[in-house]
């Protein structure tokens, strides 16, 4: 038999606002318990929401980003539910206008192009943290009220490869507007999955299981892997698939299946009297599609065909918005694109990885790898050179200046190499009557006597012209 | 429409409601709740066809704050009203049910 | 001395000129309150010593004469929050609560520099009509002291009404200002929907609540008003329209040719006789000034109670689930585990009529019954909206009684819900529609003496032309003028 699989996502991605999304505590991390909570935070007697304004407008951005249609005219409806970390007992979203709706993603996978649909995204604040310890819960209301965007596929997915391409996508498209650092190891982006398994051809979906707050790509792409699997071993050997939510287990690769909850959950969804109804005018549309950082996409066909990279280094400049800013910022000096591209991708990437620290966090700056990279162009400095004055730029250095404090200029003036050379020349008369018999490593061995000399400073380009003068003027 | 809540349904609304009931308090509650539901019965008569509902009166619209954080600084005085906390967090009797995060 | 046959007017003249200080005021507040609130019971918890040292301070300051109401003594209904002193929304849910805020309302009130003489008494997060179900006690009605003082604002209206202060804060979410205001023969004023902030006012109904006075005379409501109003950035449904010096234009007040609509429904079946009396000399007193009076109809009147339990209640069965036993308030003893912190917190903590709305808002919003009873409902408030804006398209008011009959006996209407929800007849459709409403003394009833109220319907933020209307009749006729003989010694 064979079978057709269907996936959907609910990405929940944490905004970097300055404040809360219905009150004006500040969103940070690391603070202590409770340090970054008020009144509306703790749901006390007499608290009004009311809106962040920045949260509306990453919500639009974030739209755009994903090729959506913004809603305009929405409002807020409460989710009811009792919870300790959930103070209000009710959850402030949008379930009725969704801020965005109808967007794609477009994904490759095996070289194949498509188009994933998403269905709708809402703006909604986030829940506190609940810690358990035997007996006792212990409730931190910090990131209560944090904002975030729950953003829907429509059910177009059809393999977990494409589901994890379609995580990536929507992962990179997001990081380029800057809402979000959605990073799934940190929790800025949070995954919940449903899969559901049919025999090929049947008209009727089959029944679905779903999978909450998987924390890694890879346990996405496990856990879709294995549910897959089996529900077709339980469709082929004549059993039926109980609608559940299932827990991703790493140790096994497995997924375990969760105790189910007495009754189904009734969110009792009303409009939120407490905030007007909110519209979006095609004018600040307009404003905030203006003022939108260039996707990837775009950004990659500008790499390959205005400044002659490959695909791949393409591709790998836009991992971040970060890294391609940086480039961006590199060239616009003048610098030669390909070769700051290289260094990007092999010196600058390597420490990041050894280092474990984002490109944000050090302290090179586009114009000090561009100077580093005139240097070298211009012959103040050799390659092997570039390599200490990496580990000065990195730290912050200005590149010229620590080339020269650490010694690290070529000799390239001839009036300055010509002596030497001319020394090295008269205490080998032997190289001179080989190099004068064709035998061309004698110029080799002359041109290791002269860096020898230099201590390996000399240019070598400057050393070759003025030897091969120096050579056939003997 | 003019059904009866019946204790079974009350039931069911008040484990929604997080509230409990004796036998003697719904023998009370379930028919002054069904006398009042009675009045109810009068709107399921009316054509409502095409109207759009109206959920608040007000005459606001897009009513946004800037984001600019605030520090509340009253972490002390919020903490000193929970009935019970430790080390800065609320503490709250478990939870029996896993099955959330 | 108890708060008659005076002003805020007078009061205010008489602190800028030093003829009385803030201090005697406020003295004489709290004599009077010892003096009546053994039989009232209008006063959950007194602020003497704050108050006493704020009118101190307001008297070494001097008080200038655009401090209309700084150095008098008012009180506050126990549903908003005052930081630093109680606030329990009359539930033993709060009972030990301590605010950590003080609502808008209050922080104008203290920049106004009106002395706080305490909290007063409601129904249990302001749910009733009668103020019988306050966990604490029952407020009394001055006018008769076996009967309610109305509710929710039942406290609140009995202070004005026993002459304790000039005036007192309510909130009113279906008419609890109103009615208790009519049942106590005193001013009561429901603002416009978004009139007034309603950051720190412990919510019942979020789409029906507004914040008003209890009075003793329109013009100081109109001053009362003036201090409260207005735009506030912590509610996003305040309104940002500008607040009008609603007192001094009443100067120009005048009720010639004003165009005045009468439901028919509101004088029409379920209403005692003895208070269709009272309204009908009212209206012709109007007449007889020159006002143009036209029977109107408002067909959709009668669906105004069922719509309004069913919205009003939802909203609170929601507002209320904070109240978990958690972070603030009541928390159960003896709970082995989560799900007890909730049920035998809440089971214990709220009292049954608080219980019985938040079972009626939880069913009517629950899978299966929304589109039948919440999406119905709101639809019909749509309606009933519809028949407030066509009526005062062509007319500046619509008058009608304030509640159904005078004030009713302790005890007679609290064993039947639903009766008692029927008192809300002519009251909960204006919160419907978010309009402005007042209650006026209009006379009393033949059948048994007690006071009755004619409410006045504005359009929206035409709080002004309520206030003329009222002011005109109340220039014109003494019923605000009478007291009630509490203990004989007035």
């Amino acid at each position: 038999m064979n079978f057709e699989t269907t996936i959907g996502l609910e990405v929940h991605v944490e905004l970097k606002t300055n404040s809360k999304i219905y009150s004006p505590s500040p969103v940070n991390f690391g603070a202590a318990p409770n340090e970054n909570t008020n009144v509306i935070d703790w749901g006390y007697p007499g608290v009004l929401p009311s809106l962040n304004k920045g949260v509306v407008k990453a919500g639009i951005m974030a739209g755009l980003a994903l090729h959506a249609e913004i809603t305009k005219q929405m409002h807020f409806d409460r989710k009811n539910y009792f919870y300790p970390d959930n103070p209000k007992a009710y959850q402030i979203t949008q379930s009725e206008t969704p801020i965005a709706h109808d967007g794609w993603v477009e994904i490759e996978v095996n070289g194949k192009k498509k188009k994933i649909g998403i269905a709708e995204m809402h703006i909604e604040e986030d829940a506190g943290k609940n810690t358990h310890t035997g007996q006792y819960s212990y409730v931190d209301l910090n990131r209560q009220g944090t904002p975030l965007i729950e953003i829907v596929s429509k059910p177009d997915i059809a393999s977990p490869e494409e589901a994890v391409a379609y995580l990536e996508a929507l992962r990179q498209r997001i990081q380029f507007t800057g809402i979000s650092d959605v990073k799934m190891e940190e929790g800025s982006m949070r995954v919940d999955t449903n899969i559901s398994v049919r025999p090929f051809g049947s008209d009727k979906f089959g029944t679905k299981t779903e999978m909450k707050n998987i924390n890694s790509f890879n346990y996405v792409r496990n856990a879709l892997e294995f549910e897959e699997k089996r529900h077709q071993a339980v469709i082929l050997s004549g059993g039926t698939i109980v609608q559940e939510t299932r827990r991703y287990d790493e140790a096994t690769k497995g997924t375990i299946s969760m105790r189910s909850k007495e009754g189904s959950d009734d969110y009792r969804y009303f409009p939120e009297p407490d905030l007007p109804p909110l519209e979006v005018s095609d004018e600040w549309i307009d404003e905030i599609r203006q003022a939108m950082p260039q996707m990837p996409g775009e950004r990659r066909e500008h790499y390959v065909n205005d400044l002659g990279l490959t695909d791949y280094d393409a591709m790998v400049l836009t991992q971040t918005k970060e890294m391609a800013d940086f480039f961006e910022a590199a060239v616009a000096t003048g610098a030669d694109a390909k070769r700051i591209a290289n260094y990007l991708m092999n010196d600058v990437n390597s420490y990041l990885n050894d280092e474990h620290v984002d490109l944000q966090d050090t302290k090179l700056t586009p114009d000090h790898l561009a100077g580093m990279v005139k240097l070298i162009d211009n012959g103040t400095i050799s390659s092997k050179m570039a390599k200490k004055v990496f580990a000065g730029i990195i730290d912050g250095e200005e590149p010229a200046a620590f080339a020269k404090a650490h010694g690290l200029v070529q000799m390239s003036d001839p009036a300055e190499l010509k002596p030497i050379i001319d020394g090295v020349l008269d205490n080998n008369e032997q190289s001179i009557i080989d190099f004068k018999n064709g035998k061309d490593r004698a110029i080799g061995f002359l041109v290791g006597q002269i860096m020898k000399q230099t201590r390996g400073k000399a240019n070598p380009k400057v050393v070759n012209q003025i030897l091969m003068q120096a050579l056939n003027e003997r | 429409m003019a059904e009866k809540l019946g204790r079974k349904a009350a039931e069911h609304v008040a484990e929604l409601a997080k509230l409990s009931f004796t036998d003697a308090e719904l023998d009370q509650f379930v028919p002054q709740l069904e006398a009042t539901m009675h009045l109810f019965d009068d709107l399921q008569q009316m054509d409502t066809t095409g109207v759009t509902p109206m959920y608040s009166p007000t005459q606001e619209v897009s009513v946004m704050r800037e984001d600019v954080a605030v520090a509340s600084n009253q972490r002390d005085a919020l903490l000193a009203n929970a009935p019970e906390t430790e080390q800065g967090l609320i503490k709250v009797p478990a939870i029996i049910d896993e099955s959330e995060d | 001395m108890a708060f008659y046959d005076t002003d805020v007017t007078q009061l205010h003249d008489d602190l800028v000129n030093k003829r009385v200080s803030a201090t005697e005021l406020t003295q004489a507040a709290f004599a009077r309150i010892k003096a009546t609130d053994d039989q009232v019971k209008a006063f959950l918890a007194l602020n003497e010593e704050a108050a006493l040292k704020q009118a101190a301070a307001l008297d070494q300051a001097g008080i200038a004469p655009d401090q209309m109401l700084a150095g008098i003594p008012l009180a506050v209904k126990d549903n908003i929050v005052t930081k630093g002193l109680t606030t329990t929304a009359a539930s033993k849910m709060l009972a030990d609560f301590k605010p950590v805020y003080d609502a808008t309302v209050v922080d104008k009130l203290h920049q106004a520099g009106v002395i706080n003489v305490g909290k007063t008494n409601l129904d249990e997060f302001a749910m009733g009509s009668s103020t019988e179900n306050s966990a604490f006690q029952t407020t009394k009605n001055p006018w008769d002291l076996t009967r309610v003082p109305g509710g929710s604002s039942g406290g609140s209206a009995a202070a004005v009404a026993a002459g304790d202060v000039l005036g007192a804060v309510g909130t009113d979410t279906g008419g609890s200002i109103r009615q208790p205001a009519s049942f106590t023969g005193v001013v009561g004023m429901k603002p416009t929907y978004g009139r007034v902030s309603r950051w720190g006012v412990i919510a019942f109904g979020s789409s029906f609540d507004q914040v008003g006075w209890l009075s003793q005379s329109v013009k100081d409501n109109a001053y009362m008003l003036e201090a409260i109003a207005g735009l506030d950035a912590k509610d996003m449904t305040s309104s940002h329209l500008a607040v009008p010096h609603y007192a001094a234009n009443l100067a120009q007040a005048d009720v010639k040719g004003l165009k005045i609509a009468v439901p028919k429904e509101y004088l029409g079946e379920g209403i005692d006789e003895d208070v269709k009396e009272v309204i009908k000399a009212a209206l012709a007193h109007y007449e007889s000034l020159g006002a143009q009076i036209d029977e109107v109809s408002m067909p959709h009147t009668k669906y105004g109670i069922p719509a309004y339990y069913i919205l009003a209640s939802s909203e609170a069965s929601s507002n209320l689930q904070r109240f978990d036993g958690i972070r603030y308030g009541f928390r159960a003893a003896d709970v082995k585990n989560l799900e007890d912190v909730y049920v035998k917190t809440r089971s214990e903590g709220f009292g049954p009529e608080v219980k019985r709305r938040i079972m009626l808002g939880t069913f009517s919003l629950s899978a299966g019954s929304y589109d039948a009873y919440f999406a119905k409902a709101a639809k019909v408030r749509r309606l009933i909206a519809d028949d407030f804006n066509q009526v005062l398209a062509d007319h500046d008011v619509i008058m009608g009684p304030t509640a159904v009959s005078t004030a009713f006996k302790v005890g007679a209407e609290i064993t039947d819900p639903t009766k008692m929800y029927l008192n809300d007849l002519l009251t909960v459709s204006v919160n419907m529609a978010g309009l402005p409403g007042m209650s006026i003394p209009a006379g009393f009833s033949k059948a048994n003496g007690m006071p009755v109220g004619l409410q006045i319907i504005g359009k929206a933020f035409d709080e002004q032309t309520v206030y003329d209307a009222g002011y005109v009749f109340e220039q014109t006729t003494d019923f605000h003028k009478q007291t009630p003989q509490l203990g004989g010694q007035n």
